[in-house]
Parts: C-alpha cells; structure tokens; sequence
C-alpha cells in the first residue's frame, strides 16, 4: 500500500506487512521517515490511497465511516502530542474512553483511578492537562490509552518527555499488556527502550519504504487471534 | 427520545462553556422578538380581515341612481323577496352628513345643487339566494342596483391579505436568518472544539455521540433566546392590546388576536428551539461526514 497527502509525493510506498497478534513491535526509522504516517494508518486516522489494510480481519479500506468506531475502540493510542482534552482533568481523560464505550459511572471509578495511581498520578487526578508537567501528561495520555485493554496499542514516541525511571515503567506496562494478549507497535528513536524489550520485533522505515530483508514482516509465524494486515494492493 | 437533553455530568464536561456564553441565545432572542411581532401583526390583520368580511358578508345596498322617488318600491320588493332580513332606506340627512366630510357645507342642504341617490340597507339571511333579490329589486325598480358591500370592500381586504402574506414571508425569512444563524453558530463551535471531537473520534466516539452534545448545547442557546425574545415580545404585545400605546391600542381594541393566535405566538420560541437543534444536528453530521 502507499500514502500520500494531496498532491504531493507518496509519504509510504509499497508497504506489505502483517502483523502478529500479540507480537511486540518498535517502528524505527530517522526523522520523516514515514513512521507517524504509518501509525495513522494503524489507529484509523487515515486511510492509504492505494493498496488495502485489513484489520481485526476485516478489510477496512473503504469501510463506511460509520463501521470505523467500534474498530477504534478495540485500538489505543498515545499520541506524540498527547491530545489529551484540556479542559478536563486528568481522571476525566483516562476514563474517556470506557465512558464513550458506554461503561456506567461504576464501571469507570475504580479502574481509572487504579490506573492513575498506576501511572504515579493518583494525587493529580482532579487536574487539568495545563496544570500538568510534559511527563506527567504522556502518563494521562498513556493511562488513557491502555484503559480499555485494547487488542491494538499504537504509540508514538511514549517515552520521550519522561525520565529513564519512568520510561522503564511504562515499558513494563506495556509489556504487560502484551503478555495479555495486546499486539503493541511503539514508534521510537530511543534504542535502549528496544534492547530492554527481549522478543519485540523490528519495523524499520526509510523514505517511507519498509526494510524487510529476510522478509519475517511479510510473513510471520501464524499465531491465532487478531491480526493486522495492510498489503499491497 | 430527548435523553440527550440529559446527559451525565461527565458527558456535559466535555464540552466546557456556560449556558448563557457566547451571542448565540442573545441572537435567537432578537431574531424570536422580531418574529413575535411580525407574526402578531399578520395575525391580527388576518383577524381584522376576517372580522371585516364575515361583518359585511350578508351585507347589500340598493343604490337607485335617479333619487327617491322610487325608493318606496325598491324596499317593498326587497322585503318581500325571499331571504331578506331588513331592508333600510338612508335616510337623506345621513348621506349628506357623510358627504359633508369630503365636500364641505355645499353638500349639507336640502336646497344644494347636489343630487344624491336613494341608498337602501339591505342584510340576508344566511341561506338566501342574494341574485334572487337582485332579479325582484330590479323587477320593481329597473335603474336600481344591487350591490354586495364585501365587493365595494374587496380593495382593501385584498390589502389586508397582502399585508398578512407579506407578514407570513417575513416570519419565514427571519426562521431562514434564525436557522442561517445556528449554522454559523454551531460551525464556530466545532471548530472551538475541534481538538476534543478528534479525540473522541479517535478513541471510538460515533457521530451520534458527538453531534448530542452539540445539538443539546444549540437547544439549551435556542430555548433561553428564544423565551427571553418572545417574553419581551409577549409585554409589547400586551401593551398594544391593553391600549398602553396610544393609537395602537384604539385601532387594534385589543380584540384583533384570538386565542388560537395567541397559542401559535406562544408555540414559537418552541418551534425556534426545535428548528435550532434539527439545524445543529444536520450541521454537525455535515461537517463530522467531512472527516475520516
């Protein structure tokens, strides 16, 4: 599949991967490689203008807009800018998404806070986002990713704005999701994050071209469960 | 149905704002003030026209050109004809005083070089056939004419029904503005929000869910501007019924709106609230459909 914007140049080209459920993933590459544009594609923000993307095992390339929501909600996604709503407080923001899924005020509570005091902000809860450090707004945006244990986390640079004591936790959080059954994609520039992840795997881009060479991308080890598949159309 | 009028405390936080911020209820309320009055003032002219036609609907005159000789036998034959209630003859001092008014004093005696006809006021009963008694009149009196008064009125009930279409146009045209209004005041506030409707798109949110809280806070703007606008209204209105304004109480006596017209004018900050959420609510859709 490739992607472009207007009429410009192809950001992505000729993409063809599956990708592993539950399998662990870091997307790699230099700067302006492609890696945000491929991340879109992963959470639905975009659609590829040509090629197909299978996800969950449906093929959604030119699914209705209507049929995407229910998809979006088994994906979570940390934002490089966070994207947290800034009028509302951190417990807000992390309950937001079981509370557009339709989860009741009980269901909420206990999970949410649970998860902030998780993620070293138990006693932030009633704040709002501006009130908050850069690291501290990557853990609410990173709570409210992972809330509602989706079978898909997409996460753009998570541990770029905190400190290497919380980049570690984070990862283990992450990790731990995945052991549960959550296929993780982590964009990254930060090696070590890589190196301290035993059995993740591998996604670099360059110029928006996929370096496969043995080709393990294109056809990993069939596991059962979900699986994401853009390939060529 | 309308639980989207109620929404949990924490679905009311996401779009942040007092009720009463922003021009939108301010601008409902002006458009609703204007509304109320132009309605009120095309269904008292509708009123007032039909006040006059049903007065005047079985309502005739014999006019007999060549004077009052032959007046006697125009309203024996008019009340004998079937259907006639009363026949009356004007009396001559009474045409003179009307026409006193236009011509001055040349027109108030007897001895004035000014011939009048012989006016004789006729009324029919509700079933009764008004050519019949035209045909007996002129059997009796050949030059006499008989004419039904709607038709002598009928250039300014044409007026007063033009007027209370014109007032209906303008009713609609100020919905159209109100409704142009929303729309420009419900973009706005998509793009004030735009961050937030692109998180909750992302994390799953339907349109459905998005356009809610939209469409309640439009309907929660249109409901205060539009009762503010129509009780400030509905006080002018009371005034000019009650004669608190001058000419405007003698000619309308307060008696021009029925209660019919009173519920249609009090209906309408209602409908100005449902107009404005259906509005919203296209709006949004329109421009969520305009993202992935």
């Amino acid at each position: 599949m490739g992607l472009r914007y207007g009429t410009g140049g192809e950001v992505l080209r000729d993409l063809e991967f599956r990708l592993g459920a539950g399998a662990f993933y870091f997307l790699t590459g230099p700067s302006g490689a492609g890696k945000t544009s491929l991340l879109k594609l992963l959470y639905l923000a975009q659609r590829p203008t040509r090629g197909r993307i299978s996800l969950f095992g449906e093929e959604l390339t030119d699914a209705p807009r209507d049929v995407l929501p229910p998809f979006r909600r088994r994906i979570g996604v940390v934002f490089q800018d966070f994207r947290l709503v800034r009028h509302l407080s951190a417990f807000d923001n992390v309950a937001l998404p079981l509370r557009i899924a339709g989860h009741g005020e009980a269901e909420v509570e206990g999970p949410v806070r649970e998860m902030l005091a998780w993620v070293g902000l138990a006693d932030r809860a009633s704040a709002r986002p501006p009130t908050l450090s850069g690291g501290e707004q990557q853990r609410v945006a990173i709570a409210r990713a992972v809330i509602a244990r989706p079978e898909l986390l997409v996460a753009d640079e998570p541990t770029g704005n905190v400190d290497a004591a919380m980049a570690q936790r984070i990862l283990h959080l992450l990790t731990a999701l995945n052991r549960l059954g959550t296929t993780v994609v982590v964009a990254t520039h930060d090696l070590g994050l890589i190196a301290a992840t035993p059995g993740s795997q591998l996604i670099r881009l360059e110029n928006g071209n996929l370096i496969d060479p043995t080709g393990a991308l294109k056809h990993p080890p069939v596991q059962s469960g979900t699986t994401y598949q853009p390939r060529a159309g | 149905m309308f639980d989207w009028l109620f929404p949990s405390p924490p679905d009311r936080r996401l779009l942040p704002g007092g009720k009463y911020s922003g021009p939108t209820p301010w601008l409902i309320a002006i458009m609703m003030f204007v509304m109320m009055i132009v309605a009120a003032a095309g269904l008292a002219l509708a009123g007032g026209a039909r006040l006059v036609r049903e007065g005047v609907e079985h309502r005739y005159s014999i006019q007999i050109a060549d004077g009052r000789a032959q007046e006697a036998r125009a309203v024996a034959a008019a009340r004998t004809a079937p259907g006639v209630t009363s026949a009356t003859p004007v009396p001559e001092a009474e045409l003179r005083d009307t026409l006193k008014q236009w011509l001055g004093p040349v027109a108030a005696g007897e001895s004035a070089d000014l011939p009048l006809p012989s006016l004789i006021e006729v009324e029919l009963a509700p079933a009764a056939d008004p050519k019949a008694v035209a045909t007996a009149v002129r059997r009796a009196v050949p030059s006499a004419r008989f004419v039904a008064d709607q038709a002598q009125l009928s250039p300014m009930l044409g007026t007063l029904t033009s007027l209370t279409i014109i007032a209906a146009v303008l009713v609609a045209l100020i919905a159209f503005a109100t409704a142009a209004a929303v729309v420009l005041a419900t973009r706005s506030a998509l793009d004030t929000h735009r961050a937030t409707i692109e998180v909750m798109h992302g994390i799953g949110a339907t349109d459905v869910q998005v356009t809610r809280l939209f469409q309640r806070k439009i309907a929660i703007d249109a409901l205060i501007g539009g009762v503010g606008g129509g009780l400030l209204a509905a006080l002018i209105l009371l005034l000019v019924a009650s004669g608190g304004i001058g000419a405007l109480g003698d000619w309308t006596n307060g008696s021009l709106l029925g209660l019919g017209d009173v519920a249609v004018l009090a209906s309408l900050p209602l409908f100005a609230a449902i107009l404005a959420t259906l509005v919203a609510r296209a709006t949004v859709l329109r421009a969520l459909r305009a993202q992935l």
